[in-house]
Parts: structure tokens; sequence; C-alpha cells
């Protein structure tokens, strides 16, 4: 599935400083019926998010007017779990297009890649750096530059660099998925195929 | 450049069709199963890019995830899980893939039928809409789950991309201690290693423990890797595999056979290959376990306590945050909390072996009159085999009763839910907040510490239950 192009996003964000923070918090089992992708995003998080008289629960960050933006920062080991894709939809039908974090969860940062939401691993002070500057202003910008592989706490000026493969950074810069590059080489797998023993 | 190869390395490297520079391997898969839940939308995406999926014969789709445990051959009466079974059957159908959907013979939760039915092989590649496809690697395949834009990945091309990912090996020796199972041997080292602790890695596990487990054991073990970050784990494939496979429906027969067998006699780590990590434990060192918390690593021997805070280390946060959930307290002891529920199931537990185990405790004993017991078998030939050896009966008479085969309350798709601040005794793979249904409290466990919860309704050490010669 074609997705945005990313290239630098300035945004404020949300932060959601606890560590583990599982697929199945991120979009509940229960909400995984659909044979389309659509609407995931009135389920983000909807156990932590909601009552279960669907009433909101105040203290959950995503109903807090103080905070919002493009960006979601989360807390150590984000997303393990199930390798549900419905969680990326999740983050990214909600209006997420990054997610940061000290650690990711393999599935999970795959899915992400592969949908067009960019996962940004930073150290954990740095990530504790961010969480301080929301606290203290929870307009605080981050710029997620993705041809610099840079990320900066706009306030401060302190900025990281973060990993990506050359591959993935030029598929997400240009909105391209792996599909693409697969079926050109449609060829060569098809011969491969043909010497695979089992 | 003939430098020694750990399993791991012959498998996945002979599977590289293309390696791209800075970039991910594209890796060729040998199977592909597929399930309702994690393949309507990669369908949706072939369909949009009019492309048929390249090798059917390579596909496998079964009906597991969102389907009833009871009163199977009725319609599905929930409309959006029907309407996902609707939407595999044509898919398959449209493309010419089989579908074992529910009521067939070969239905059952996918990672218990690919083996039942020889499509796990040693030496092959294996992958799945589910993150516990790693149970395939008791087979000494490579297997792992992956997300729906790679499901429509393998479908259109029979290919994934990847990073090769690091190498880990685990290394048990020594004697398992009585009532020390294959599931109380994983959540020991998902203990040790927390949830984030092999993120990155495929594990090897090797070592005295491993090889004498069944396979089964085996498959346990290896299904529960994801529960500690790594992509997969596996076991060198050696006789009690070959055994196994053998003559299974899909695995090659006569020539075909003696030409795998030459191929996978090879499937062993060389002498002097170098893992990236390696870490070893003690087999005597491990206890019966259970959790407490709300993820898999949070997992402790049966007979001790729950942790203090002071010996967490990192994430007390999250550590308070989890004991509130479950409503228990720091220093509490585990034995003898009142349970609600138990849970025997899944493709961690879903298992013959695990029915066996159960059934053999619960023998002559009765249900404790407060437990609601959910028996799920992992597939039809399970329930099939449950009720050949005769362990039907017996269940029967302790005061239980049997389901039909999914994934059930393993992560409550279905009707099969605990209800909201009750407990219950797990045998499968997540104590995630809700996992098992809004507010369900899950203490995961082997199907023995299962079985004696069931018959004392509190958490209970098996070894308490157990006759001499059962050891
Ligand atoms: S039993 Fe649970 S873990 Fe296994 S395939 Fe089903 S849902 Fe996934």
């Amino acid at each position: 599935m074609a997705y945005d192009k990313f290239n630098v996003l300035t945004s404020t964000a949300v932060p959601l400083p606890i560590e583990n923070v599982d697929t199945d918090q991120i979009i509940p089992a229960r909400f995984l019926k659909a044979t389309e992708r659509k609407g995931f995003g009135d389920n983000l998080f909807r156990d932590w998010r909601y009552n279960s008289d669907d009433t909101p629960k105040e203290h959950f960050v995503l109903n807090n007017p103080l905070y919002s933006g493009k960006i979601l920062v989360g807390g150590k080991n984000f997303g393990s779990g199930s390798s549900r894709e419905h969680a990326a939809w999740a983050i990214y039908d909600y209006g997420f297009r990054c997610v940061v974090s000290s650690f990711f969860a393999d599935i999970f940062r795959n899915n992400c890649l592969n949908i067009g939401v960019l996962p940004v691993k930073v150290s954990p002070e740095f990530l504790e750096k961010i969480f301080k500057s929301m606290e203290s202003d929870p307009k605080s910008e981050l710029v997620v530059n993705l041809p610099d592989q840079t990320i900066t706490i706009n306030n401060s000026g302190e900025s990281e660099s973060f990993e990506i493969n050359d591959y993935k950074k030029s598929n997400l810069l240009n909105g391209f998925d792996d599909i693409d590059y697969l079926v050109n080489m449609k060829d060569d797998i098809q011969s491969f195929a043909q010497g695979t023993p089992l | 450049m003939n430098a020694a190869k750990t399993l791991f390395d012959k498998v996945w490297d002979s599977h590289v069709v293309r390696s791209i520079d800075n970039g991910p391997d594209v890796l060729f898969i040998d199977r592909h199963l597929v399930h309702e839940v994690t393949s309507p939308v990669a369908f949706l995406g072939l369909r949009n890019r009019g492309i048929k999926v390249l090798y059917p014969e390579r596909t496998f789709a079964t009906a597991d995830h969102n389907t009833p445990t009871l009163n199977q051959h009725l319609p599905v009466k929930d409309p959006l899980s029907a309407n996902q079974l609707k939407a595999l059957e044509q898919n398959a159908r449209e493309h010419g893939i089989p579908y074992w959907g529910l009521g067939h013979e070969k239905n059952g939760i996918v990672h218990v039928i690919g083996p039942e039915n020889g499509i796990t092989l040693p030496g092959a590649t294996i992958v799945c809409g589910d993150s516990h496809t790693s149970t395939h690697g008791a087979f000494g395949a490579i297997a792992f789950g992956i997300g729906t834009s790679e499901v429509e990945m393998v479908l259109a091309t029979q290919c994934i991309m990847q990073p090769k990912p690091k190498s880990m090996k685990i290394t048990i020796d020594g004697e398992l201690n009585k009532a020390v199972t294959p599931k109380d041997v994983a959540l020991y080292i998902i203990s040790q290693l927390t949830t984030s602790g092999a993120t990155g890695y495929f594990v090897e596990y090797s070592g005295e423990v491993f090889r004498n487990m069944s396979m089964e054991g085996r498959m346990t073990v290896c299904n529960l890797s994801i529960e500690m970050g790594a992509r997969g784990g596996m076991v060198a494939p050696d006789e009690k595999t070959f055994a196994y496979i053998k003559d299974r429906e899909f695995t090659p027969k006569g020539e075909a056979w003696n030409k795998a067998m030459a191929y996978w006699k090879t499937l062993k780590t060389d002498n002097g290959a170098v893992f990236d990590r390696e870490v070893s434990f003690e087999g005597s060192a491990i206890e019966p376990m259970i959790t407490y918390g709300t993820n898999p690593g949070m997992g402790v021997g049966i007979s001790n306590g729950i942790p203090k805070a002071e010996a967490i280390e990192g994430g007390v946060a999250t550590y308070k945050k989890s004991l509130e959930y479950m409503d228990f307290n720091e220093g509490e002891a585990m034995l003898g909390k009142k349970i609600d529920f138990v849970f025997l199931g899944s493709c961690t537990n879903g298992r013959i072996e695990d029915f066996r185990a159960f059934a053999g405790l619960v023998k002559g004993r009765q249900k404790a009159a407060h437990v609601t017991a959910w028996l799920v078998p992992g597939s039809h030939k399970v329930e099939e085999a449950i009720k050949a050896e005769g362990l039907l009966e017996i269940l029967e008479e302790a005061g239980f009763q049997l389901r039909e085969p999914g994934c059930s309350a393993c992560l409550a798709m279905n009707d099969d839910k605990i209800p909201a601040g009750k407990y219950a005794v797990s045998t499968s793979n997540r104590n995630f907040e809700g996992r098992q249904g809004p507010g369900a409290r899950t203490l995961l466990a082997s199907p023995l510490v299962a079985a004696a919860a069931a018959i004392t309704g509190r958490v209970t050490d098996p070894r308490e239950l157990m006759e001499p010669e059962m050891a």
C-alpha cells in the first residue's frame, strides 16, 4: 500500500512514558475483525483510553488536550507482542507519522517501516530529555529529519542521530514499498525457486 | 571464506535470493501459512495491484483466531467473524490455495497443524502473519511472524525483505526437576532475559535439556522465543525430528525423502561457529513457573513470592502499574492465591502431550466447583487423539468438558473471554493487560500447574498432587 512520503517532520508530540507497551494495548484483539484497513485509529489504545462504558479516561494522555501532534514518544521496548500490523495502522490512522523510543520490538518496527511510520530509536538519555522537555512545555516541538537522520528538541536545540538502512530510507523518502521492488525481480525469484530443495 | 557456520546461517544463507547493499536480504520463503485475521487486507492489496498468488502450492490457509469453540457445525454467530472467515475462504478459492476451514479434518491452530501435516520441515523458511510462527523452529526451520504488508509480499512474490538477525545460543544442560515441563523452561529463560532480552536475535537452543525434549516440548520452547523479543528460535533436527515428520501428508516421500534426509543431516551448527551472543543456564535451577505480572518476563518459581520493587531492575513504575492491574502486592506469595478460570490450549500448550499431562494430574480427582475450565485442543487431530487415547473419559470424570479447536482464550477474539477482574491460570503465551478479555488477569503456567489449579481452585504446586512414580 502506497503511503505519504516522509522527509522532515516538525511537530509537537504525545508522551507515553511506559515500558513494554505491547500490541495488545495499542490495539486489542477484539478490534481485529475488519477485512479492510479502515478506522483503526478510533480504537488506538482502546482500553487505556476509554472506560468499559466508552467514556474517555481522563488521565490517559490521548485524552489530555495539552498534548497532540504527529509524533508519539514511548518508553523502552515499544510494540512488543504480536505481529498484528493493525497496531501500526492504528497509530498511522490516528495521525502519527513517527514513533520515538529507546527500544523497539522487531516485528512492530518492521511493520511501521512498511506502512510509512518512521520508528526513531534514540538513546535512553535522549529519551529522558524528550520526556522532560514535554513535561515542562507540552507544546515543545521535535524535528525529525530523515535525510540527515537526526532528531532535535526544538526548545533546547539538543539533537541526536538515528539509524535506518539506506534501502528503507529511500523507500520512505519516495513513498515506495517493498512489493514494488520484489515484483520487479520476479524472474530472479522464479529461477531461484526451481533450485530450492523443499 | 570457508568459515564454520551456525545452523541459522546455513538455512538463512541458502534462501537469500539477493542481498541489498546497506539494506535487507531478499529471502525466499518455502512455506506460507495464512489465517483469517491478518490476511484479508493483504489479499485486498493483491487485488488492487492486479496480482495473483505466485506459488499457491506453497501457501496453506486455516481458520483459527476468530472461531467459536462450541457448535462449530452451526453458522458463526458474530457477523464480523463470519465475514472474515468468508473472506478467507473466497480468497483461498480465487487463488487456488488449500483452505482448511471450520470442521475440516485438518483444521486447527496454524502452528499446530503445520507440523501435524508435514508442512513444517527442517531447513525450510516458514512465515505466517502471527508472531508465534517461531513454533516451527523446533524442526530446524527458520520460522517467524510477519505483518500484513509482508503477508502481501509473500503472496505476491514468495519473498520477504529482512535484514539478517544476529544469532544467539541458549544452552541448558543438566536434569530437569520433577514437574518441570518445557513451558517452565521457556518461562524461566524469559524471566532471566526479560521480554526484550533477545530482540534482534535469532536463537538456537542447545544442550541436553532440549536434546532430551519431545518434539512437542521443543515446539513449546520455540513458540515462546518471541516473548523474549527474539525473531525466532530453532533446534537442530535429529532422529526425533525425522521420526516425527516421516510419512506425514506433505513430507517428501520415496526418493525425495532420501534426498531431503541427506540435506537435513547437514543442518547443525559447525564446530567453531561463532554466535553474536551466548548464554547458558542450569537445568536443575528451574522450578515449575508462574507469572505474576503483565508480561511473560514477570515469572517466578511457583514457590517463590512476587519480587519486591527493590529487586526489580529498571522500570519500577511499569512493575507497579502491572501489580496494580493484577491487584497483587509486592513480596506476596503466589501459592494459595484463589483463581477463577483455567485455560488449557493455544499453540503453546494445545498439543496432545499437554492434554496427557493435564489428564494425568486430574485423573481420579474433581475440578474445584468455583473454577471455570476451558480445555481447547490445538487441532481436530489433537481432539481425535484425546478421544482415542481415552483422555476424554478421564477429563469428563473429573468434571471437565472438551471444547472444539481454535485459538480461543489465548487472544479472546471469539466468545471465550475471561471476565474483567477474574484470575485465569493459562497455558497460553501472553499475560498482557486485557489479552484474555478486557480487564482479565492472566497467570501463565504449564499444563501441570494449570491442572493443579483447576483441582484446588488456587495456585498450587503440582508436585503436591503428584504420585512419587509420576516424577
Ligand atoms: S493460539 Fe494464540 S498465539 Fe497461537 S496462533 Fe492463536 S492467537 Fe496466536
